[in-house]
Parts: C-alpha cells; structure tokens; sequence
C-alpha cells in the first residue's frame, strides 16, 4: 500500500487518444464547419431552415470535440467524466430553460412599454 | 450626511482623492482610530518577537492542506466580529429610532451597514468557515497526504483574503454599496450608485470568487481521486460526501454570479444596458440571474454542516449512522433540488400563477430530503449511548432551531402567504433561523468537535458551556420579536419608524443581540483559556472523542504527511472497524514521502488583483493594466518554478513516528 504515491495515479483509465482518434476528429470537425459555410455562402435553402441546420451541426460538432478530443466515454476516468457531463446538461437546461420560462412570464406581465428597439 | 465625492479625475490617482476619506462621520473615524491601533500593536508585537519569518515560511507560503484550513478559519472569524459589530449597530439604532427620533446612523451609513453585514458574513464569515472545514477534514478523511493541487489550494485562500481586505477597504476609503447584499439594479447601476460604493462590491466579490470556484474544483478532484484504496464513493464519510456535493455546487454556481456581476460591471463601466431602465435593459434579469447562483449558494453553506452533524451525532451516539444510503441520496437529491427552486426568492416579482406554483411546489419538495435527514440524527441517537460533550450540544440546539427556521421556509414557499411576508422581517426572521441555527451552530459543533484534531488540545468545557447558553437563548431572543414584526407587516432595511408601539419588540431583539454578543465573548474566552490551560486539556491519542472515522486514526495535531502508510479502507467508519479488529500500528517499513513544496506566488498572486481590484474601484487605470499585466507575468514565472516537490526522507518520517508510538504509549500507560 505504500507504493500508492500520487504520480503513479494513472491507470485509473485515463484516455489519452491515439493519432487515429485525432485525425478522425479533425476530419469531421472540418466537415462539420465546412457544410455550414457552403449553406451560408450558396444559400440551398430558405433562412429558417439554414439556420436550424447550422445550430444543429453545432451541437454534432460538440459531440464530436467531446468524444475525440476530450475523450469522453462511459469508460474514461471511472465514468465520472460522463457523470459530469449529464451533470452539467441538467443544470444548463434547467438554467436555459428556467430563466427562458420566467423571463417570458415577467416580460409579459410587468413590461408592457412599448417595444424599445422600435424607438427612435 | 456625506459629501458627495466630487466628480475630479486625476490621471494618476484616478477617482481617488482625500475627500474619499469619511473624515466627517465621527464613527468611522473612531472605529479607524481603534484599528490602527490595534493594527499598529499587532505589527509591532509580530516584529518584537521577530514572527514575520516564520509565518512567512510556515503559513503564509504553506500548500499544506491543514494549516490553510485553520487560515480560512481565522479570516472567518474575524471578520465574523466585523459582521457581528454591522449587526449591533442596526440593532442599536432600530431600537432607538421611535417617536420622531432618527437614531445615531446617518442613512447613507445604515445602508451601507446592511449591505455590509450580509455580504460579509455570507461570502467573508460563512463560506471561509466552510472551506476552512472542508480543507482541513476531506483529505484525513479519505487517507489522501494533501488536496489535489496544494499551490492552488493555497491561492485559493489568498483570493478569498484579498476579496475581504478589498471590502474592508471600502470602510475607511470611499464607501461601502448601499444597496443590500445583493446589489439590485437599476438601484446598483450607475444611474443611481454613481459612487464607488457597488464597485467596491463587485470587485471584492469576483476576486473573492475566483478563490471560491478554484477551491470547489481543487476540492471535488480531491474527493474523486484521491481517496484511499478500497473507499469506495459508498464508503466515504458523510462529511466528505456532503463536501462533494456542496463543492459540485460551487463549480457549476459560482460561475453565473461571476457572469451576472460581470455584466453589472459593463453596465456601470461600458455603460451598456444590460439591466438599466432605458434602451431595452432588463433588471428583472439580473434578479433571476442572481438568484440562479443564490439558491444553491445557501446549499453550498448547509450541505457541509449537514455532515458535521452526521459525524458528530454518530460518534457522540456512539453508533453506526441511522441510514446512511438514505443520508447520501438525501444530499444528492437536495445537490439537484436546489437548482429548482429559485423563483422562490421573487414570487411578488410578477411571473404569474403557473409559474409561481411550480416553484412553489419544488420548494415544498425539497424539505422532504432534509426531513428524511433530520430522522436519521433522530433515529441515530435513539437508544444511542449519547455524551453531552459540546458538539453534541451544539447538535441538539442546530436540530431544534433548523425546523422551526425549516418550518417558516415552508410558510414563505406558499406563494399566497409570500405575497405578505416577501421583504419583511418576518423572512429576516426565517433565513436568520436557518442560517445561525444551521451553519453557525453547525461551525460551531465542528470548531469544538476537530479542536483537539487540529491543535493536540480540547477545547475548554466551562466556557464553552457559557457560550452555548448565550447563544442558543440569545438567538431566540434576538429574532423571535422580528417574526412577530414582520406578521405585523414591518418591512427590512428600515432606519426610523413612526409607529411607538413596535418600539418594544426591537428593544427585545436588542437585548438578544447583546445576549448573542456575550455568547461570542464567551467563546473568545474559551479559545483564550484553551490555549493558556493546554498542557491540562492535551490529548495524547489523538482520537478523544472516540471517534470512527480516518481523521482520529492519525496524531493531533496530524504530521504534515498526515498519514506514514495510506491506509486501506474496508468498511464505512473505518478508523472504528480498525478499532474493532484491533489493528496494530505500523512502526517499521518506513519510506520517503513525496510533498508538495511552499510557495510565495499565491500570496504575491493575490497582492496583485487586491491591487488591480483596488485600481478598477477608483477608475485607477495606469494602475489596473500595470497589475493585470504583473498577473500575467508571475503566473507565466511560476510555471518555470520546477522545484515544485521534495521528500521527507524515510529516516524523519521513521523518528517522527517512533515520537508518536511513544506518545501513545505514554497516554495509554497512564
């Protein structure tokens, strides 16, 4: 037990990934901003549905950051960096959506002035 | 009445000049006369007895997780007096102010007074005493020789000290905010704070907030991953476990009040609209912002003093915890709860029925894990072999207090009977209740609990006694009366009022301020005659209370090493399984131990931002860039300090503990 000293700490499953996982990673993080940018520059389709397109290539390019270079996977660290991610997907969507449902509510019922940004 | 400070900008002094100085308010004066002096005594005794070289290199510079502990405890307590005197003063004067009187306090100082109090003792009296706990105990509790990163352990404290020092600047240079302790636009923006009474504010707690974040990360990673072999998450202790959860609070939380004072700054600096009246700003955000972080910061405050109560009641009952599974996914589930719930705090801001009722209905909820905890003290004592001792009695007074102060909290989750009671002293009453009967009574069963742990001495039983029985009545006494004033409909922050027959309740309340003042008095003693009786009160084993978890397997005070073999973990209460089983000491097969080395960049860090933050107070902006620059520059030097480590050698770690087996042999001998 005495050998328990902190430098030798890492073989509790930390992922450290390997050049394949890089490139990868790479590879589809470019693919995932370069279909933005050809929705925006050749405009393929309406403004609504470009948009909806881009924020959800966002969130794939999230995911694709996390698992190949952040290496997140149920296995890494003990599982504990999974843990926090739903962690913090909870309580973001909790402070997004909240403070959206509140907001919404006291906008409408405490400020009926008339629109700001429409003034002079 | 103070002098408006005149709108002259020097470029070098910035908004900085002498009239800043409240040389005109006699109290302020009389209270700087009385610091210098005592300030002045201090250093010169420190220079006599020739102290500055060993608290350099023995505390100030120290990483080691024990000594910060006892540092944040006595920031806490300092400026626990300082907060303490902010509460006398507004007790005297609402007591005096009746029938056309206007008391002692000018307004402009009353409302800095309030606003001063609980920003004080939340961020500089509260959270240092919980951090100070926490970073003393987690790591003996999980068998780990310090936290994860001791150097940012130890900036951490810097941080969280400079904040203070910058907030006790404003005292006797420029002024304090005048807003409450929450600082609400647009009456903190700068159309109606145009002084630097909010910036002193914002920038005391945002440097005092980079400590606190970086100390929750520092902490759940040392929970995580330093535990000893075979503790496994279910195996932790529940102070350690309550720690866990109130410090994942604090990293997911503090960043919100970090971003929502940031945008106040712009709105005060940039002169953006993000919260004014004007230009489609939004006030009420910065209501729900705060609050968002708000919430859960009164969690991060009770969560770690729930466990101190679990600790204690279990070894004072000399029994395993009632339900501890039941204790773990209580703390888990009030760690997700409090996020739910922070409507509660603007139910008459407008948001409407529906959602009013939700958030009505979460706060209603979470008093279902805390009842479920309550139980679990309750059943752990019943046909427990209880001791009195004075963290049992600290308990006993905590479990009373906290339901009536829960039972109130429950009244006000009524969204109806909020419409009556928001912002008046009836809520006063309420989070007073839960606060000084939770996390001071709470801080003060731990304080006489690990005493003998962190100095090798008991705590004095007469004097802590005399404590008890002035604060537990005098808390009573004190905001009883204001749960009565705030039926009646009287609301906070009041300075004068015109109806003589509220007189007497105030007068009540000031009589319990000054039963509570006893009370602190009494433990200022306490501590006092402990140190000069210690030889009497010494404890030898280094577990006096019999104790059953790691922390009292060691020496008090705990080698710096804090444990010569990592031990290996099999139940939960190990330390009394190894009792059990008879466990022999090692006292051979000693190695070198692996420490952290002392560092002064923490220290020399935190200099810096007191004086950038003082530097951004006062518009001083040469100054500002000059010290965020030197920031930057001794953050980069210190990544080229590679004599970050060394190693105790075998042969002291050998003689240290041959020291103690005597010790022990001599205390069980006699």
């Amino acid at each position: 037990m005495s050998d328990h000293s902190h430098e030798t700490t890492h073989e509790s499953g930390e992922a450290h990934g390997s050049m394949r996982d890089y490139v990868i990673g790479f590879v589809l993080s470019v693919i995932l901003t370069a279909i933005p940018f050809w929705l925006v520059m050749a405009r393929p389709l309406e403004g609504g549905i470009t948009a909806a397109l881009i924020v959800i290539f966002a969130a794939v390019q999230m995911v694709v950051h996390m698992i190949y270079f952040l290496h997140m996977s149920p296995k890494s660290e003990d599982g504990w960096t999974l843990t926090s991610l739903i962690f913090t997907l909870i309580i973001v969507t909790i402070m997004l959506a909240g403070s959206l449902w509140v907001m919404y509510h006291l906008n409408t019922n405490m400020m009926p002035m008339p629109d700001m940004s429409q003034l002079p | 009445m103070h002098a408006p400070i005149p709108e002259t900008y020097s470029p070098i002094f910035g908004k900085l000049s002498l009239d800043a100085l409240p040389l005109h308010e006699p109290i302020l004066v009389a209270t700087f006369a009385v610091v210098a002096l005592g300030g002045i005594a201090v250093l010169a005794l420190l220079t006599k007895f020739r102290l500055w070289g060993y608290l350099w290199k023995e505390w100030f510079t120290s990483v080691d997780h024990k000594k910060i502990g006892i540092m944040y405890m006595i920031l806490g307590l300092v400026m626990f007096l300082r907060g303490f005197a902010d509460a006398v003063m507004m007790r005297l004067q609402q007591a005096m102010a009746f029938g056309g009187s206007e008391g002692y306090l000018p307004a402009h100082h009353y409302d800095q007074i309030f606003t001063a109090h609980g920003v004080i003792m939340i961020f500089f009296v509260a959270m240092p005493f919980i951090t100070g706990f926490m970073n003393f105990i987690v790591p003996l509790q999980i068998g780990a020789r310090d936290v994860s990163f001791p150097f940012l352990n130890n900036f951490s404290f810097w941080m969280t000290t400079s904040g203070a020092i910058l907030c006790m600047t404003s005292l006797f240079v420029g002024e304090f905010a005048q807003t409450g302790w929450l600082a609400y636009p647009p009456l903190s923006g700068i159309a109606y704070s145009p002084n630097v009474g909010v910036d002193y504010y914002i920038w005391s707690l945002q440097i005092a907030g980079v400590g606190t974040t970086l100390s929750g990360i520092n902490l759940v990673c040392t929970i995580l991953k330093m535990r000893a072999p075979g503790m496994t998450l279910m195996k932790m202790p529940v102070f350690t476990w309550t720690s866990l959860c109130a410090n994942i609070l604090i990293v997911a939380s503090f960043p919100v009040l970090t971003a929502v004072l940031v945008l106040l700054g712009l709105d005060r600096y940039a002169f953006t609209n993000f919260f004014t009246n004007d230009f489609g700003g939004n006030a009420m955000m910065y209501v729900n912002l705060i609050w968002i972080w708000g919430h859960p910061e009164v969690y991060i405050l009770i969560l770690p003093l729930f466990g101190v109560f679990s600790e204690v009641t279990s070894t004072f009952s000399g029994k395993r915890l009632f339900g501890y599974t039941s204790m773990v996914y209580a703390t888990i589930c009030i760690t997700i709860l409090s996020y739910l719930v922070w409507l509660h705090h603007f139910f008459t801001m407008g948001s409407g029925a529906s959602v009013n009722s939700f958030f009505g209905i979460t706060t209603m909820v979470i008093s279902i894990p805390t009842g479920a905890k309550l139980f679990n003290w309750l059943f752990t004592m019943y046909r427990g072999r209880i001791r009195f001792e004075l963290p049992m009695m600290w308990t006993v007074a905590f479990m009373i207090t906290f339901v009536i102060g829960g039972m109130t909290g429950v009244l006000l989750a009524v969204p109806p009977a909020d419409f009556v009671l928001h912002n008046s002293l009836f809520l006063i009453a309420h989070f007073h209740n839960v606060i000084i009967g939770g996390v001071l009574f709470g801080a003060f069963a731990a304080i006489n609990f690990w005493w003998p742990k962190a100095f090798g001495f008991k705590l004095d039983t007469f004097w802590g006694k005399v404590s008890f029985w002035c604060w537990v009545p005098g808390f009573y006494l004190a905001f009883m009366p204001l749960y009565v004033l705030g039926l009646m409909g009287v609301t906070r922050r009041m300075r004068v009022f015109d109806d003589g027959s509220l007189q007497i309740w105030f007068i009540i309340a000031g009589i319990g301020a000054a039963v509570i003042a006893l009370g602190i008095a009494a433990m200022l003693i306490q501590f006092a005659v402990s140190i000069w009786r210690r030889e009497e009160l010494r404890d030898d084993t280094g577990d006096p209370w019999n104790g059953r978890t790691l922390e009292w397997a060691t020496s008090s005070p705990p080698p710096e090493y804090n444990f010569a073999f990592t031990p290996k973990i099999h139940t939960l209460d190990s330390w009394h399984e190894m009792k059990e089983r008879g466990c022999e000491r090692p006292t051979s097969g000693f190695k070198a131990i692996h420490m952290p080395r002392n560092t002064g960049t923490g220290v020399i860090l935190s200099a810096i931002a007191l004086a950038v933050g003082f530097a951004l107070v006062w518009h001083i902006w040469w100054l500002a860039g000059a010290g965020m620059l030197g920031l930057i520059a001794t953050a980069i030097t210190h990544t080229f300090n590679y004599k970050r480590d060394y190693y105790i050698p075998a042969e002291t770690v050998a003689e240290t503990e041959a020291a103690r087996t005597r010790q022990l042999a001599a205390a069980t001998g006699a």
